[in-house]
């Protein structure tokens, strides 16, 4: 018989003690891993590496809510941009790729983020050195759409599938007519790509309500740009020369494609953006863009990496740091409770030690014994908290992601999880030493004689 | 020899700084396979002397040879060793373990001599001494007969060189006293194992051919005096 054996007996016979402090570590320790799990999944989700442009331009704003809703789809767009900024950015020698999007919809089916964007998009990898794989066709079609994993696994959706847009995002808005379709499907990415459905922008555009009336569209126009307003007859020479080029367009007075079936160019003017993805050719370009946004636009131009860098320093590094310290505060508190545990129970066991001393057990050998009993419990207790913090992400994963839209990995793992064993085995050690000293100390024939 | 002491001498403090003698011993052996018994007044210090001997312990002076060794040149840890290997020892009050069950309290008598535990021996010494449909009971489960036979069995697995029995069937009833002589005086037999039993019963010593007296030790100090 070893001595764990031995050990395992007595922390068996003091059940209810045992087991309420054990549980008592469990909780500690679970909802450390939590905390650590949590923040890790926060970490690889707004880690530089989700996105592979050096700039995100948008309305101005917070920039954090910039970059939340351009690439995590978890925040309200700030406002829209002109189509127009797009050609000139896509123009501008300092830029390598210019990639417009259009947001603000979801699937009907799902509440899936709706991202009217080019064929472009598909063409870049969406992480360096992480091209997207698409099963499918190219995306070329006005009434195209590709679809993440999650929203295909979730929905049930595979290429040919049709789907609708339901305005705004929220559930009492209504749903577009206008029918995509799944030409594609991209292999997951473990990113934000996988729970959004991609639609041809120019399709974006041609869905009744998505491009501005006319007269609307150049005010606002002229109105980013900085240009003066023009009078009633300057408007409406403006009108007549887009809609002779491009024909009557007007979606907000009855026209509609779904009805009349057919699908023709928007004037650019009527098309907004709701952000713009930019790869410069330098990072002194895109120094030199942003200041340029600053000074003259009614936008701003964001390096992805520094709002969530500040987010992730500024907001949730000390929320982390301050979950971790009162986590640890009750995984001490019940390391306390295992020392209570075993040394109230130390004085009703001198005659059990002195039994075992009297069989030939040398007193490091009941110094042991006692200190494996604190181990037990440490580390028992330890791994329960493991099992039951996974078990808890495992099981809340889902539920958060559909309250943030954020994707949760169930079987995430931190390798900071490595550290907390070590540590757990040193304060079991801490807190056996005085009852193992007691243990040590017991005069054995005295301990028999009381008996 | 399997037994031997020259010249033991245990005292105690006293509160006020002197020192109480309990013991003096000038000789006393015992051969191997040898049995005997020791009787005398309660608190005369028997239960001392058994201590003494199994290096639980330690004697003022003297010396203390079990089996050739002479404990008190050893440390504490050698003893202990020592003890767990070559000496069994049967207490008043069984000292079984109440968590373990009648075989665990066996094997935790083979679990600190530095040997492997062997089951199958356990579980063949708890059937000579007629438990072996009582293995997996806990002491509450166990009768005070079967309590005892167990601690005996358990004093008994490490095949010692001496086996001490401090007051065996003095908790128990009549028929379970004379069971539990006639297994000690018998396994100590077939095994060649020496037996000092303590007793303050004269039917448990009358047993016994050789019957040692510990003498009032308050005045004079205790001598073993062969009889």
């Amino acid at each position: 018989m070893n001595l764990a054996t031995i050990a395992w007996k007595s922390v068996r016979q003091r059940g209810l003690a045992s087991s309420l402090t054990g549980v008592s570590v469990a909780l500690g320790i679970m909802l450390m891993v939590m905390v650590l799990v949590i923040y890790g999944i926060l970490q690889n989700t707004f880690n530089q590496r989700s996105i592979n442009y050096s700039l995100i331009v948008g309305a101005k704003g917070d920039p954090l809510q910039l970059v939340l809703s351009t690439v995590y789809h978890v925040s309200p767009p700030i406002e829209n941009l002109p189509y127009r900024l797009y050609l000139d950015l896509k123009k501008d020698p300092r830029v390598e790729v210019a990639i417009p999007l259009a947001m603000g919809d979801v699937t009907e089916e799902g509440n899936f983020a709706i991202v009217g964007t080019l064929p472009e998009f598909f063409e870049r990898d969406y992480a360096p050195k992480r091209p997207f794989l698409v099963k499918g066709t190219a995306f070329h079609q006005p009434f195209d759409a590709f679809i993440g994993s999650r929203v295909a696994s979730e929905n049930g959706w595979n290429l040919g599938t049709k789907l609708k847009l339901r305005h705004g995002g929220a559930a009492g808005d209504h749903v577009h007519d206008e029918e995509f379709t799944v030409v594609g499907v991209i292999a997951p990415t473990g990113t934000p790509h996988d729970k959004t459905v991609y639609v041809n922008l120019e399709g974006f555009y041609q869905i009744s309500g998505h491009d501005k009336p006319l007269d609307e569209a150049i005010k606002r126009e002229r109105e980013f740009y900085g240009e003066p307003p023009l009078d009633a007859d300057g408007l409406a020479a403006e009108m007549k020369k887009i809609q002779a080029k491009y024909g009557v367009h007007d979606h907000a007075h009855g026209h509609d494609h779904a009805h009349h079936g057919h699908a023709h160019e928007t004037p650019p003017v009527q098309k907004e953006v709701t952000s713009i993805l930019i790869a410069c050719k330098s990072d002194t370009a895109g120094l030199m863009l942003q200041g340029e946004m600053k000074k003259g636009y009614k936008a701003q131009a964001v390096n992805p990496i520094f709002p969530m860098q500040k987010l992730m320093n500024d907001i949730l590094g000390p929320v982390k740091q301050l979950l971790l310290a009162m986590t640890g505060m009750i995984v001490l508190v019940s390391g306390i409770g295992i020392f209570v545990s075993i040394y109230s129970s130390m004085s009703a066991r001198g005659r059990e030690i002195a039994i075992m001393r009297a069989l030939g057990a040398q007193r490091s050998t009941v110094f042991t014994i006692i200190l494996v009993e604190s181990i037990i419990l440490c580390l028992g207790g330890g791994l329960l908290g493991l099992l039951l913090g996974h078990g808890m992400v495992f099981v809340a994963a889902p539920i958060v992601e559909v309250q943030t839209g954020l994707i949760v990995n169930p079987l995430a793992f931190e390798l900071a999880e490595l550290v907390l064993f070590p540590a757990l085995l040193l304060m079991s050690i801490l807190v056996g030493f005085l009852p193992g000293m007691t243990a040590y100390k017991t005069d054995v024939a005295e301990a028999l004689s009381n008996s | 020899m399997s037994l031997e002491l020259r010249d033991v001498v245990k005292t105690y403090r006293e509160p006020g700084g002197g020192r109480l003698p309990v013991l003096k011993i000038a000789s006393f052996s015992l051969a191997a396979g040898e049995q005997a018994v020791l009787v005398g007044s309660s608190g005369g210090g028997k239960t001392t002397l058994l201590n003494i001997i199994a290096g639980i312990t330690a004697a003022d002076s003297g010396e203390v040879l079990v089996d050739r060794t002479d404990l008190t040149k050893l440390p504490e840890a050698a003893r202990d060793r020592f003890r767990a290997e070559r000496i069994g020892y049967v207490f008043q009050t069984f000292n079984l373990l109440q968590a373990f069950t009648a075989l665990e309290n066996v094997l935790l008598g083979m679990s600190f001599g530095g040997r492997h535990a062997d089951r199958s021996a356990a579980i063949e010494l708890l059937k000579r001494v007629g438990l072996g449909h009582r293995l997996h009971h806990k002491p509450a489960q166990l009768s005070v007969g079967e309590q005892q036979r167990t601690s005996v069995a358990r004093a008994l697995v490490n095949t010692p060189k001496l086996l001490l029995a401090d007051e065996p069937t003095a908790n128990v009833d009549a028929a379970n006293q004379q069971t539990i002589l006639d297994l000690l005086r018998t396994s100590c037999r077939e095994n060649g194992v020496s037996l000092l039993l303590v007793t303050h019963a004269p039917e448990v010593a009358n047993q016994f051919d050789r019957v040692e007296k510990l003498a009032d030790f308050n005045n004079p100090v205790p001598q073993i005096a062969a009889r």
